[in-house]
């Protein structure tokens, strides 16, 4: 809410009115479309360029990275890869908001919970977790499960503290009135606190993404047998560098999905609870 | 009673008696404390010595018997349309569906608002919004209603249609009303009585002025002329104290 409108109008006729437009009735966004595609086509020609001065094992051009592509996909290594990445991170990452968000609406409440997990919150946020590879293969093998917890741990701490962050802002005018109308804690939280953090929640989830990605592709080029990074380290010792750049550009298109699929159900389903993104 | 932050004096003493379905204005220069004993009498906060009795029981914490109007409305809950809003209250007595209807039907009747019930608060000029938290308030049937300076952030015509608005609500829902407020011209056309505070920190109740014009008041009444001119004199020797306690430090 931004402050005050000072409406003249007090007769309770119309003032401000936002525009709440379905999503399929947006206008088409032609100019946003034609810049994208304009900037797509410019990289593509300093690519092909640049790849026209070297060898493919050093820079495959763009039409060498395409045929490698179909190549991927013909034999299913591309799709079996990108569902083994992308599995492992909806998981881990699914995880991390499940444990994540309580945690951090407990921290944001109650003081003493804050007080005992704040050290580990303060120590485990600063080691990233590329450091615990090794201990995950370590403690949990070269299955699933050391690349779930590991995407677990990168989301787990930045949606606690974000999701904290927005209990600790909630307007002392907001838990002030509840009060006053007759809400108890528990109330509170679920009617007050929870829908006023979402915007928090929803940042934390999107930061927690990005990093999963860094996480993923470590984890998978020390221990495992298939996925995008398996895939990019494995095509480097056959010294197949169009399968690597397959590999880096599938990453890229993967996280782009996710990202705008958080978006979407953050501004269409979360957008009253102020959710800009 | 007193009220202390810590080592910090923020009211010294404070006695006050106010009558069932009285309307007393609580006035003083910024910083003297009145918003402060208003959150005392709502249980926001608690006095160090002494107590807020309502009836014959003492205030502990906030209570629904007790309703509060902010001056911002960033006390609203922007996620819930205007109508959610107003049946907050209710929802959380527990009261069942029907009745919550209907209270929050009546309620937006009363402030005028029941054409806006869908709209979301961002929606909504300030003066609207105010009329929803006072909705808000009295859809909870308080016996008490307390205003911390609920018009102080509207415009001036704005401000002027509300005063009209809240006597009416007052007189029709027949609470008690607190109202905290910095403008002379606002306690002279509402309040029964009128109580000036001493400038802060230490605040005390300085005067209390009984109001005896006919309603509806008009401040170019010659009465409301006379009694604004007493009331400005007093105010205005503490607005200079306090002046000169700042110009010291």
């Amino acid at each position: 809410m931004s402050g005050y409108q000072q409406g003249q109008d007090i007769s309770g006729a119309l003032t401000t009115i936002t525009t709440r437009r379905a999503w399929w009735r947006m206008r088409v966004p032609w100019r946003a479309i034609g810049m994208f595609v304009l900037s797509l086509a410019f990289g593509l020609l300093a690519w092909q360029l640049l790849s026209m001065r070297y060898s493919v094992n050093f820079l495959p051009s763009p039409a060498e990275t395409w045929t490698a592509t179909r190549e991927l996909a013909k034999d299913g290594t591309l799709l079996t890869s990108t569902v083994a990445s992308a599995r492992r991170i909806l998981i881990g990452w699914g995880l991390g908001l499940v444990v994540g968000i309580p945690v951090g609406l407990l921290m944001g409440r109650i003081t003493i919970v804050r007080r005992l997990l704040d050290p580990y919150i303060e120590f485990f946020r600063f080691i990233p977790p590329i450091a615990f590879v090794t201990l995950a293969v370590i403690w949990l093998g070269v299955g699933e499960a050391s690349k779930v917890v590991l995407i677990f741990y990168t989301t787990v701490f930045l949606v606690t503290i974000s999701t904290m962050a927005g209990v600790l802002a909630v307007d002392e005018l907001k838990l002030r009135a509840a009060a006053a109308l007759g809400a108890g804690k528990l109330r509170t939280m679920v009617e007050v606190v929870i829908p006023a953090t979402v915007p928090y929640m929803v940042t934390g989830a999107r930061l927690a993404m990005g990093n999963s990605f860094l996480t993923i592709v470590s984890a998978e080029i020390v221990a495992a047998r298939e996925g995008l990074g398996a895939l990019i380290w494995t095509s480097r010792n056959y010294g197949r560098t169009e399968w690597v750049f397959v590999g880096i550009i599938a990453l890229g298109i993967l996280g782009f999905v996710f990202d705008r699929i958080i978006r979407l159900i953050a501004v269409k389903g979360l957008g009253r609870f102020a959710v800009k993104v | 009673m007193s009220i202390h932050f810590g080592s910090f004096v923020a009211v010294e003493s404070a006695a006050l008696d106010i009558a069932p379905g009285e309307f007393v204005c609580l006035l003083g220069p910024s910083g003297c404390g009145k918003s402060t004993l208003l959150n005392a009498v709502a249980g926001f906060v608690q006095p160090a010595m002494g107590d807020v009795l309502v009836g014959d029981a003492r205030v502990r914490g906030p209570s629904v018997s007790r309703g509060v109007v902010f001056q911002s409305s960033e006390s609203l809950f922007p996620w819930l349309r205007v109508r959610q809003n107003v049946a907050f209250g209710p929802r959380m007595r527990g009261l069942d569906r029907a009745q919550v209807r209907e209270l929050t039907d009546r309620h937006l009747e009363l402030v005028g608002l029941a054409h806006s019930a869908e709209r979301f608060p961002d929606e909504l000029s300030g003066g609207m919004r105010q009329r929803v938290q006072i909705a808000r308030v009295l859809a909870n049937e308080p016996s008490v209603v307390l205003m911390d300076e609920p018009f102080g952030a509207l415009d001036a015509q704005t401000r002027e249609v509300m005063q009209r608005e809240i006597e009416r609500i007052w007189r029709d829902a027949g609470a008690t009303i607190l109202f905290v407020t910095h403008d002379l011209n606002e306690a002279i056309l509402l309040a029964d009585r009128i109580v000036t505070m001493t400038a802060g920190p230490a605040a005390q109740i300085k005067a209390v002025y009984p109001v005896e014009l006919p309603r509806p008041r008009d401040e170019t009444d010659v009465g409301a002329i006379e009694l604004h001119r007493r009331i400005r004199q007093d105010i205005g020797i503490e607005v200079s104290k306090t002046l000169r306690a700042q110009g010291l430090e």
